[in-house]
């Protein structure tokens, strides 16, 4: 049975390395590797009735949108090492989602960056990578 | 349709021609008193023909269009055999999002359609509406309110899941719906679709005005009147220059409609939900401070319903007063929340329905009866001193917090521009259909639209009032015509949605109960 590796990425620079690491261990274990980008959402947000109106495009922009300019040039980067992965985008808590995938995609490991929050910081704005080793159901990677 | 377009412009137009008039004669007027002069015998006119009454008694007339709007309400709850209990449960986990495909995820949820629609609805309908009510019907009108308020959920229900079934879907992705679409698309599978059609015509027409009444006049003309409140009352710098506030207001909403600057109307979109907690939590405090007077302020209310002592036309003028301004504060039967849930990601259109039964139970059996417990609890009804409106709640917050008056006078004007700007939403969602989509006609619109905040500001609250509910309960004739043709169609999807839900052919996502 071939591993499969799932990497959580956001654009940043930590997301890059987190991906080209994950790249690395699935070479070397000649797993399956997916990348996956999260647009955050809540379902608990409050829109005003013009927003809402033009969500259902909106959505498709957004994902159409990470794709092309989040996705694909990482895609493209790890194929340039040799190695094929898959991309996912989807909506919602980052940390949730990428558990949630982890589960329907059986992943055995998660990797992820981080972005190096001071305590005040990761307070104000949650730390993904924080809250995703309380929840993950498999063992996480923190990359630096 | 150019003709009602030229009919519209002809009564703007003749109102600044016949100011010029009055400032020759009446130089002594201010600004302020001359507009409310000269719009006054115009809603006057209106008021007079949407709220015919019959006389039952030498002191007592019934309002037809209130009868109109409880029997609809009344029926509705019998037909759908107590949907608005029955499945109240159901629609939490609905708005919870048990239910939702986790594939949906980005689009627009029950929450959020809901969380939409109540920012229209909630508004000075329940701060200053009530108000009103408890003036003028005595504290028993608070159990009529509360009690249509319990009615309304099942015609809201109905309405909301007409809105989500026939909606228009544009290939683009962007959806519009409404009683508009229902009507004319609904009573056309009916085989009725010249009087749809009317009917979708009327409703727009009355819809647009009901946005420039109860959804913009009736918002600015309390909101200044708090603003002056609290600036120092008639010696206000403020006071007397209602035009002025409302040139201010109508420039804010201006900047939004017509400049399209968004994030000014998603600031008030984030910021009116943690004043509705604010404005909750003091009437609840107010209430528990004087837990003392609970017990007789409940007795005042049950009292009053039935047996209403100086309150004009007794029971019945309680009755009147309460169902009134349920109607007008929670809107159901009136059709406009249905425009803002139609909005949602769904597949089963009465699943939108059953999430918009909260609507007037947040709106009504919770918020317009935390203010009617606080007016009647601090007993400023009677003390008020012919006191109505803003004024009123104001001096009952004020009666137990005095600098609450100031957190009120912040939350009221917030309120009242969330509410204009769904309003003015709903109304340019009519306006484009009447009219087509073309960008001059919106932008024609939307200049109406801020005209008329100058005008609800400067003048007085009486025929603002009766303006505003004539209009909102005018597109209640059409809409509830509608809605007793389609209450079968309603009541075949809810029976089909119920046996799969019971059959367990409709899950929980199993997701759900996880995602903490």
């Amino acid at each position: 049975m071939t591993d499969t590796l799932l990497v959580g990425i956001d654009g940043s620079e930590g997301g890059t390395r987190a991906a080209q690491f994950a790249a690395k261990r699935a070479k070397e274990s000649q797993g399956n590797l997916i990348v996956a980008y999260v647009i955050e959402w809540s379902p608990y947000s409050f829109n005003t009735p013009q927003e809402n109106e033009v969500r259902h495009k909106r959505r498709e922009e957004e994902i159409s949108r990470a794709e092309s300019d989040v996705i694909g040039p990482v895609l493209e980067t790890l194929k340039g090492e040799g190695v094929e992965a898959k991309g996912i985008v989807r909506h919602g808590h980052a940390a949730e989602v990428l558990s949630k995938l982890a589960s329907e995609e059986k992943a055995g490991q998660i990797f992820i960056g981080r972005r190096g929050l001071t305590k005040m910081q990761a307070l104000l704005f949650g730390s993904t990578a924080g809250s995703l080793v309380q929840i993950s159901p498999v063992p996480v990677t923190v990359i630096p | 349709m150019k003709k009602l377009l030229a009919a519209f412009l002809t009564a703007l137009l003749w109102a600044p021609a016949s100011w010029a008039q009055d400032a020759a004669g009446a130089v002594e007027l201010s600004l302020d008193e001359r507009i409310n002069q000269t719009i006054s015998p115009v809603t006057n006119a209106i008021a007079g023909v949407i709220f015919y009454s019959v006389p039952v008694s030498d002191e007592i007339a019934i309002p037809v269009i209130v009868v109109w709007l409880v029997v609809a309400a009344l029926f509705a709850t019998l037909y759908f055999n107590f949907i608005s209990v029955r499945a109240f449960g159901h629609a939490v986990e609905l708005v919870r999002g048990d239910y939702s495909d986790p594939k949906d995820a980005g689009e627009v949820s029950h929450f959020q359609a809901l969380a939409t629609a109540l920012s229209g609805t909630v508004g000075l309908g329940n701060i200053a509406g009530v108000a009103i009510a408890v003036s003028i019907g005595g504290p028993g009108a608070t159990f009529w309110m509360i009690v249509a308020g319990f009615l309304g959920m099942s015609l809201k229900f109905a309405e909301c899941t007409l809105g989500v079934k026939y909606r228009n879907e544009y290939p683009d992705g962007t959806v519009s719906g409404g009683p508009m679409y229902y009507l004319s698309k609904g009573l056309g599978e009916k085989g009725l679709g010249g009087l749809g059609k009317f009917l979708a015509v009327f409703f727009a027409i009355c819809c647009i005005a009901g946005s420039l009444g109860g959804g913009n006049m009736f918002q600015a003309n309390q909101s200044f009147q708090q603003f002056v409140n609290v600036t120092g009352g008639a010696d206000s710098f403020m006071a007397d220059k209602g035009w002025l506030f409302g040139l201010i207001v109508a420039g804010l909403v201006g900047v939004v409609i017509i400049g399209g600057i968004q994030s000014i109307a998603k600031v008030t979109e984030k910021v009116v939900p943690f004043m509705a907690v604010i404005y909750c939590a003091a009437a609840v405090i107010i209430i528990v401070m004087n837990i003392d007077q609970v017990p007789a302020a409940f007795g005042a209310i049950i009292g009053g319903a039935f047996h209403a002592e100086g309150v004009a036309g007794g029971a019945i003028g309680a009755l009147i007063q309460g169902f009134r301004r349920a109607a007008f504060s929670n809107e159901a039967g009136i059709g406009s929340a249905s425009i803002a849930h139609s909005a949602v990601r769904t597949k089963e259109p009465i699943t939108e329905g059953l999430v918009a039964l909260h609507e007037p139970f947040i709106d009504t059996v919770v918020i317009c009866t935390m203010t009617a417990l606080v007016i009647v609890i601090t007993g400023t009804y009677t003390a008020g001193g012919g006191m109505s409106g803003v004024e009123l709640t104001s001096l009952a917050f004020e009666s137990a917090f005095s600098w609450f008056p100031y957190i009120l006078a912040v939350a009221v004007i917030l309120f009242a521009f969330s509410t204009m700007l769904s309003w003015s939403y709903y109304g340019a969602k009519c306006w484009t259909y009447l009219f087509g989509e073309s960008r001059s006609m919106g932008l024609l619109f939307k200049l109406v639209f801020c005209i008329f905040v100058v005008i609800g500001a400067s003048m007085n609250l009486g025929p603002v009032i009766d303006f505003s509910d004539s209009a909102i309960f005018a597109m209640s004739i059409a809409n509830i015509i509608g809605l007793y043709i389609l209450f079968p169609v309603v009541k075949e999807e809810l029976t089909s949605y119920w046996s799969r839900l019971k059959s367990g052919e409709i899950k929980k996502y199993a997701g759900s109960e996880s995602s903490a």
